[in-house]
């Protein structure tokens, strides 16, 4: 590219070029341009934002009087500082704010160029425990095998197929390859395909343009636009309805599309990976996934293998929850009693790590003494009829199996505390018909706590 | 005759204050529907604290929240006390004032008095 034709690029593109938000504040602080992550995280496009005074638009906790802003225009000097903002889904976002004073050619201050990059990943790294997002644990010959892998996958550009049962962590392997590829510094964007309705998820995943549809009243940026330079995650692959196969198909082969309602082509620089719990090549036999879109996803391949084919590795997890849960309940439980232990190791988890490490949830909780004894483990997994001496479910079509857990055997249906107190609330609120103060009152509990339960369970 | 309506307004100068947790000033109106009952008051806030301002919206039967960036929390608690909330607005709050009283106050609106010169807080 010629020096003079860097010249014409729009501050906009520019800006839009960057892996974080970012805004150019005037010296009245009002925003002059701000790029298309910003327009995400505020809610606001960029030509309706102009003008506007900018911490109006942030809405971000550096003091009323935006001291820091000014100090960098009276200084001069760029200011660093940790802060939040509130997004427009009323989430408070960490925030590092990067607050550099912008010059003209001849050296008078213009304005500033404020760069917030969200740092609620490392915050939540230094807070928690565990959260499943960057443990993976397994000592197995099967672990290794995904281990001796990963480097491989992160060392490469193409796209990667997840496939195993539900619970085995595929999410966290996702992840675990987006954070060691050199696209680490990028977004990781994960989307549910089997979460939406179809009409939607395509707006969801492609963005739309204004007038697209009734209550399209400004352009959005959907998550492939987002994922830039990044990774985007489709989880639950083989529930994408057939329509949208092709629009990924073709984002995979020629790195554009069209918004919803677009007349232009959006590029794109994005890795994909894609996971799913079913049996692709059975979905492609039943007619309800695209052979052509399975080649393309499945360039290479990761299958994680269900607990009960990880030898040993069930004794470690259980030590790894026990040692998590002591932690979080501050209780100093020592371990399990043989018959507990015992009973631990023999039984099958359908629901893999996940559901390991609801059992052992529910025991840390139930538990008052110093081992975990059969009694405190959930009774469903006394009564349950697949062990592990008894024939597997299939190698990773697991949606039948998950059925007939929950139908015959789960009682309570849930593995763990919270899944009980769900419950508990679900049957009063049907008792009460939706009633949440006569659902509260059966419940012993005042109208705010069930509010507060309901919020905590994600009922409201 | 129509019912009374409390509308609190979280303010910062002439303007909607951005954040609803750091607010230090509100302003409260009463009207019957489209005309102000009386003249607005303005209370100030000691400390700020989302959670002390939703109590007192409460304690005050406030029924229409008018502010800026809002957490999650503290939505859901005012939506779920039935108080009609417009969040995400930017503007001069005598602007906002008047939308409401016409009913046309839509959430993550920018106001015309946000834009400009004069629209500094």
């Amino acid at each position: 590219m010629k020096l003079s034709s860097l010249h014409e690029i729009a501050v906009s593109e520019l800006l839009n070029g960057f892996p974080h938000a970012i805004v150019i504040l005037d010296t009245g602080l009002r925003v002059v341009e701000m790029n298309c992550y910003l327009e995400a995280l505020t809610g606001y496009t960029s030509a309706q934002a102009r003008g506007v005074y900018g911490s109006f638009i942030l809405r971000c906790n550096l003091g009323p009087k935006n001291q820091h802003f000014h100090k960098a225009l009276e200084t001069g000097q760029p200011i660093s500082i940790e802060g939040n903002i509130i997004n427009r889904n009323h989430r408070k976002i960490p925030i590092q704010f990067t607050i550099s004073p912008l010059r003209s050619e001849s050296g008078n201050l213009v304005g500033l160029l404020v760069v917030l990059e969200d740092i609620s990943v490392l915050q939540n790294k230094s807070q928690r425990i565990y959260d499943g997002t960057d443990v993976i644990l397994g000592h197995s010959p099967k672990m290794q095998e995904v281990f001796g892998l990963m480097p491989v996958l992160a060392h490469t550009d193409a796209s990667v197929l997840i496939t195993g049962e539900t619970g085995t962590g595929k999410d966290i392997i996702a992840e675990a390859i987006h954070k060691a590829s050199k696209r680490a510094r990028h977004p990781f964007i994960k989307v549910n395909c089997g979460a939406l309705p179809e009409s939607l998820l395509e707006s969801e995943l492609f963005g739309y343009v204004r007038g697209a549809f009734t209550g399209a009243v400004k352009d959005k940026p959907g998550m492939f636009r987002l994922a830039h330079d990044g990774t985007i995650f489709l989880t639950e692959i083989g529930d994408l309805p057939m329509p949208l196969q092709v629009k990924i198909l073709s984002v995979l082969d020629d790195k554009e599309f069209y918004p919803v309602g677009g007349t232009q082509k959006t590029k794109v620089d994005v890795r994909v990976i894609a996971a799913t719990h079913r049996d692709l090549r059975e979905q492609i036999q039943n007619g309800k996934f695209r052979e052509d879109l399975f080649y393309r996803l499945n360039v290479l391949r990761i299958h994680l293998p269900p607990l009960r084919e990880r030898e040993g590795d069930i004794r470690l997890l259980l030590d790894h929850f026990l040692r998590e849960f002591n932690s979080k309940l501050n209780k100093s439980i020592k371990g399990f009693t043989t018959n507990a232990h015992n009973k631990l190791l023999s039984y099958a988890y359908p629901g893999n790590v996940r559901e390991l490490r609801n059992i052992i949830e529910y025991a840390a909780n139930i538990c008052q003494g110093k081992r975990v004894r059969s009694e405190h483990l959930p009774q469903y997994i006394f009564t349950h009829q697949v062990t592990s001496s008894m024939p597997q479910p299939k190698a990773y079509d697991n949606g039948h199996q998950e059925e007939i857990s929950h139908t015959e055997s789960f009682k309570p249906r849930g593995g763990n505390w919270n899944d009980i107190e769900k419950e508990m609330i679900l049957q009063a609120l049907t008792k009460t018909r939706g009633n949440r103060s006569q659902a509260a009152e059966i419940l012993g509990w005042g109208r705010t706590t069930l509010w507060r339960k309901l919020k905590m369970h994600g009922f409201t | 005759m129509e019912k009374l309506s409390k509308i609190l307004i979280t303010i910062q100068g002439n303007f909607i204050a951005p954040r609803f947790d750091m607010v230090s000033e509100v302003l409260i109106a009463s009207t019957d529907g489209q005309n102000l009952f009386e003249k607005p008051r303005t209370i100030l806030i000691s400390r700020p604290s989302a959670d002390e301002l939703c109590s007192f919206i409460t304690k005050e039967d406030i029924t229409i929240v008018v502010c800026g960036g809002i957490e999650e929390r503290h939505y859901k608690y005012l939506s779920w006390t039935k108080k009609k909330i417009f969040d995400s607005v930017i503007g001069p709050y005598a602007e906002a004032l008047q939308l409401v009283l016409e009913n046309r106050l839509v959430s993550g609106t920018i106001l015309t008095g946000a834009v400009g010169d004069e629209a500094c807080p």
